[in-house]
């Protein structure tokens, strides 16, 4: 009972989430939503890293778009079946994602965001300029729909919503079950002093590197699910802004909290999709928001709300407590 | 050998100004330890600044470089004192987060008052000249000119001012620097006070050769950093020699092996060099 | 001995941190370090926990050489030790704080984690149980669900011996436990070494405060520009010529912040 009590919120989202497509009509408000379920899986992979972890990847989008990129190449161009494909771009991700965190988790700190920011902008540079493999600037087309499983279609977008979803509470369910574990206060024992996790025992360099491994995982299964939703990718998605954006998400939504992820990501997107103005100069008030939420709330919306809960279950332990020893007193 | 003269010369008028925007990525990073992401932005903004006073107030353009200056600068110490001074105590993750918020919010606020366009700056020093077999235009002779003055500028105030010499000992010892009396505080806003300015400096003398757009500094901070990587985080001859390094890297490269890719020169050395020394070049022995 | 050195040196750049070391640490005994400031104390502290690789020289534990190991090595082995600035989590509580001190004797992996295998429950449960069972120990189990950000510096100290105590160590490296902390809280943390000692394990401390050292120490080694210039009983280092110059000729003596 606790533990369904504790899980009521995410319940209640899930089932919204299900039941969403069926209030609207607007195929463009599934598509955008579909769109943020897509990014919340890589900001989960960002959130492992930095939020947890406490590595801050700069080279996210690059591995989100190896994801797309392999897909797409591998549908298209070498004609591979879709869900091959797709399992093979999890790979072609993961293993460029391990070779690269080999070398890059070597650096710390401000080295390893320097580091990893230059690598995600050579991914960029290759994507672009390699124009007979990528098509340069003028990206994939025509990337297929995700294949049927059995009797399950895919071609439309609410098939694809759902699709998505399944895809995300897997994700979310994954993170849980990791981050609540021992295996997850390892990274956080990490994030918070490496030099003190050494001296406990744990092997700081293989942690993290597994940590970094999963995130690009998630990175490349975002960026392959973006392919076959969108059908259509350029070397845009691998840029350093949509690093950033990714970093945003995290931020507002709670870095290094279960939730915060998706909370985050559905919130910023949703948001500047509807504003349409915002959409090209949401900076305007994101970039100044990042600022004084890393000053003054740096947990987010998810992590604020459970320091709240958390505090107020202590306060109540204390006056009960309290209250014990009064009555104590009055007898 | 023409070609080889030419791409010598190209590379020590892009390295002049690689080694301007390093420099104040350098002294920032010396003394508060902070990686400014936001630095970029501050070029970006510093080409702007010059190429709207001329624009819009019609002004000479090095007035309009003046102006740069000052409101380059005074932007950089208010974001060392809105942003950077507040986390001071924050873990580092947090900086360089802050340093993105900042860089996203100047590119957006540029492009939304000043449009998305690429924008030629005018320049009085358009003309040509040709020695030794190559032809080039006086802007490029300016621009090696002007970085030379500017850090040997830069240099005396280090060394010879109360104020620089402050700043030198409180990239070598903050703890220490407060304790002998000097102002932390001042000091940091004094840093990066000029780190802006040598921003803007830079990208006003080489925005007559490039362009200003809002994108306009990702690469160029991309490969400061790599500059400074190089040349020692904190080190102010590092900067300066990794800068001409790098400009001469590249042009040559441009030229003898591939144009298309030599942005990419830059990252390819920082990745085989942090690769073999994870803590860069000259990383700072000690005993902590 | 549970520990020995021999010749060990460590360099920085031009500085000899530690020069030519040898101490011998004996099992069940209190072996305190002491030394001016910049007398390399922590320096043979990060050296002993692998946290440094040694220029020179040799240590062992229990007669196996570890000069080489790693830290995280080192610590599987039984060897812990505590930081001067405690570097806990802060926002996280106590108990959460001293779980992943046990880390070390599970073998857990993602797998376990994600399916929430047999062994990743009992491991897990070990892990807990082991955190309340230290934190028992050091007096903090009443203090196990607050956040460590509203606990005493003195209780931030106890947790951090707690998580030392998790890895289940046979000797505990103390880096001046008493630092920043009141004389009544010192003579407190005290007792809770002695307690340490009573469990069966060794105990070897850099402190500052010489009143603590003198009443608490079976055995100090002093440690002067990186040379051990005496060692013996409080009794021996209390009137040692060497030692008194050391600490008047250094003009060190209330520097207390390193």
């Amino acid at each position: 009972m606790q533990g369904l009590k504790k899980m009521r919120m995410p319940l209640i989202f899930l089932l919204v989430a299900l039941l969403f497509p069926l209030f609207t009509d607007n195929q463009y408000y599934i598509y955008v939503v579909t769109l943020a379920f897509i990014y919340a899986i890589a900001v989960y992979g960002m959130n492992l890293v930095g939020g947890y972890t406490g590595q801050l990847s700069l080279a996210h989008a690059g591995f989100f778009a190896i994801g797309a990129y392999a897909l797409g190449l591998l549908t298209v161009d070498a004609n591979v079946p879709y869900w091959l494909a797709f399992f093979l771009a999890l790979v072609i991700t993961t293993v460029i994602g391990t070779l690269v965190g080999l070398i890059a988790l070597r650096t710390k700190e401000h080295f390893f965001a320097i580091y990893t920011l230059c690598v995600g902008y050579i991914i960029y540079l290759i994507i672009y300029e390699w124009d007979a493999l990528t098509g340069g600037v003028r990206g994939l087309i025509g990337i297929e729909s995700p294949a049927a499983i059995g009797p399950i279609t895919f071609d439309t977008g609410i098939s694809n919503y759902y699709l998505i979803l399944v895809f995300l509470v897997l994700t979310v369910i994954f993170m849980k079950f990791l981050t609540e574990s021992i295996v997850g206060r390892t990274y956080v024992a990490i994030r918070n002093s490496e030099e003190l996790a050494q001296t406990i025992g744990i092997n700081t360099m293989k942690q993290k590197l597994i940590s970094f491994v999963i995130s690009t995982f998630l990175a490349g299964l975002a960026g392959a699910l973006y392919a076959s939703f969108v059908r259509f990718i350029g070397p845009d998605i691998s840029y350093t802004m949509m690093t950033f954006d990714f970093l945003m998400y995290a931020i507002v939504g709670g870095f290094g909290t279960l939730f915060g992820p998706v909370v985050g990501t559905l919130l910023i997107v949703i948001l500047t999709q509807s504003l349409q103005f915002m959409e090209d100069f949401r900076m305007i008030i994101f970039g100044p928001l990042l600022v004084l939420l890393v000053i003054f709330y740096p947990r987010g919306i998810v992590g604020g709300y459970q320091m709240w809960k958390m505090k107020r279950a202590y306060k109540k332990k204390q006056r009960s407590v309290d209250q014990g020893s009064t009555y104590e007193g009055g007898d | 050998m023409d070609v080889l003269l030419q791409q010598l010369f190209n590379g020590l008028t892009v390295g002049s100004v690689y080694s301007l925007v390093a420099l104040g990525l350098t002294l920032v990073y010396g003394i508060l330890h902070i990686p400014n992401f936001a630095h970029g932005a501050l070029y970006m903004v510093g080409g702007y600044i010059t190429l709207m006073s001329m624009a819009l107030m019609g002004v000479p353009y090095f007035i309009g470089i003046a102006i740069s200056i000052v409101v380059v600068g005074t932007l950089a110490m208010l974001m060392e004192r809105l942003v950077f001074n507040p986390l001071r105590h924050a873990p580092p993750i947090h900086d360089k987060i802050a340093a993105i918020g900042i860089l996203l919010f100047l590119e957006t606020l540029v492009q939304l008052v000043w449009g998305a366009d690429y924008r030629a700056m005018p320049t009085p020093f358009a003309d040509t000249i040709s020695f030794l077999g190559i032809t080039v235009t006086w802007q490029r002779i300016m621009i090696i000119v002007a970085a030379v003055v500017v850090m040997i500028l830069l240099q005396l105030f280090l060394k010879k001012t109360m104020v620089g010499a402050a700043i030198v000992a409180m990239s070598q010892n903050r703890e220490g620097a407060f304790l002998v009396g000097i102002n932390a505080n001042k000091v940091a806003m004094l840093t990066f006070f000029v780190s802006g300015a040598l921003a803007a400096i830079a990208a006003s003398i080489a925005s007559p050769i490039n362009l200003v757009y809002p994108g306009m500094g990702h690469l160029v901070i991309l490969k400061a950093f790599v500059i400074i990587i190089i040349g020692g985080m904190g080190s102010v001859p590092g900067a300066i020699i990794g800068g001409y390094i790098l400009g001469l890297t590249e042009s040559l490269g441009a030229t003898f092996i591939s144009a298309a890719y030599s942005d990419l020169i830059a990252f390819v050395l920082l990745v085989v060099i942090l690769t073999m020394k994870p803590q860069g070049l000259f990383a700072q022995k000690g005993a902590h | 001995m549970l520990i020995e050195t021999k010749g060990l040196t460590k360099r920085f750049g031009g500085l000899v941190a530690v020069n030519d070391v040898e101490i011998g640490i004996e099992k069940g005994k209190i072996t305190a370090i002491i030394g001016p400031n910049g007398a390399g104390k922590s320096t043979l502290f990060n050296l002993i926990s692998g946290y440094h690789p040694s220029s020179e020289g040799s240590i062992t534990f229990k007669g196996e050489d570890i000069t080489k190991k790693r830290s995280f090595n080192i610590a599987k082995l039984g060897i812990a030790r505590t930081f001067q600035t405690t570097n806990l989590f802060e926002t996280a509580t106590v108990m959460d704080n001293v779980i992943v001190g046990h880390r070390l004797r599970t073998k857990s992996n993602v797998f376990d984690a994600v399916f929430r295998t047999p062994r990743l429950r009992r491991e897990e449960q070990a892990s807990r149980e082991k955190a309340a069972e230290v934190l028992e120990f050091v007096g903090l189990e009443h203090e196990a669900h607050r956040l460590v950000q509203d606990i005493s510096q003195e209780a931030k100290k106890r947790v951090a011996f707690a998580l030392a105590l998790a890895t289940d160590p046979e000797i505990v490296f103390l880096d001046e436990p008493a630092a920043g902390i009141n004389p009544d809280e010192t003579e407190n943390l005290a007792a809770l070494i002695r307690k340490m000692i009573d469990r069966g394990l060794t105990v070897c401390l850099i402190e500052h405060k010489m009143q603590m050292i003198m009443g608490l120490a079976d055995h100090i080694v002093v440690l002067n520009y990186g040379k051990k210039i005496a060692e013996g009983t409080p009794e021996e280092i209390q009137t040692n010529e060497e030692v008194i110059e050391a600490y008047l000729g250094g003009g060190d003596k209330h520097a207390e912040a390193e």
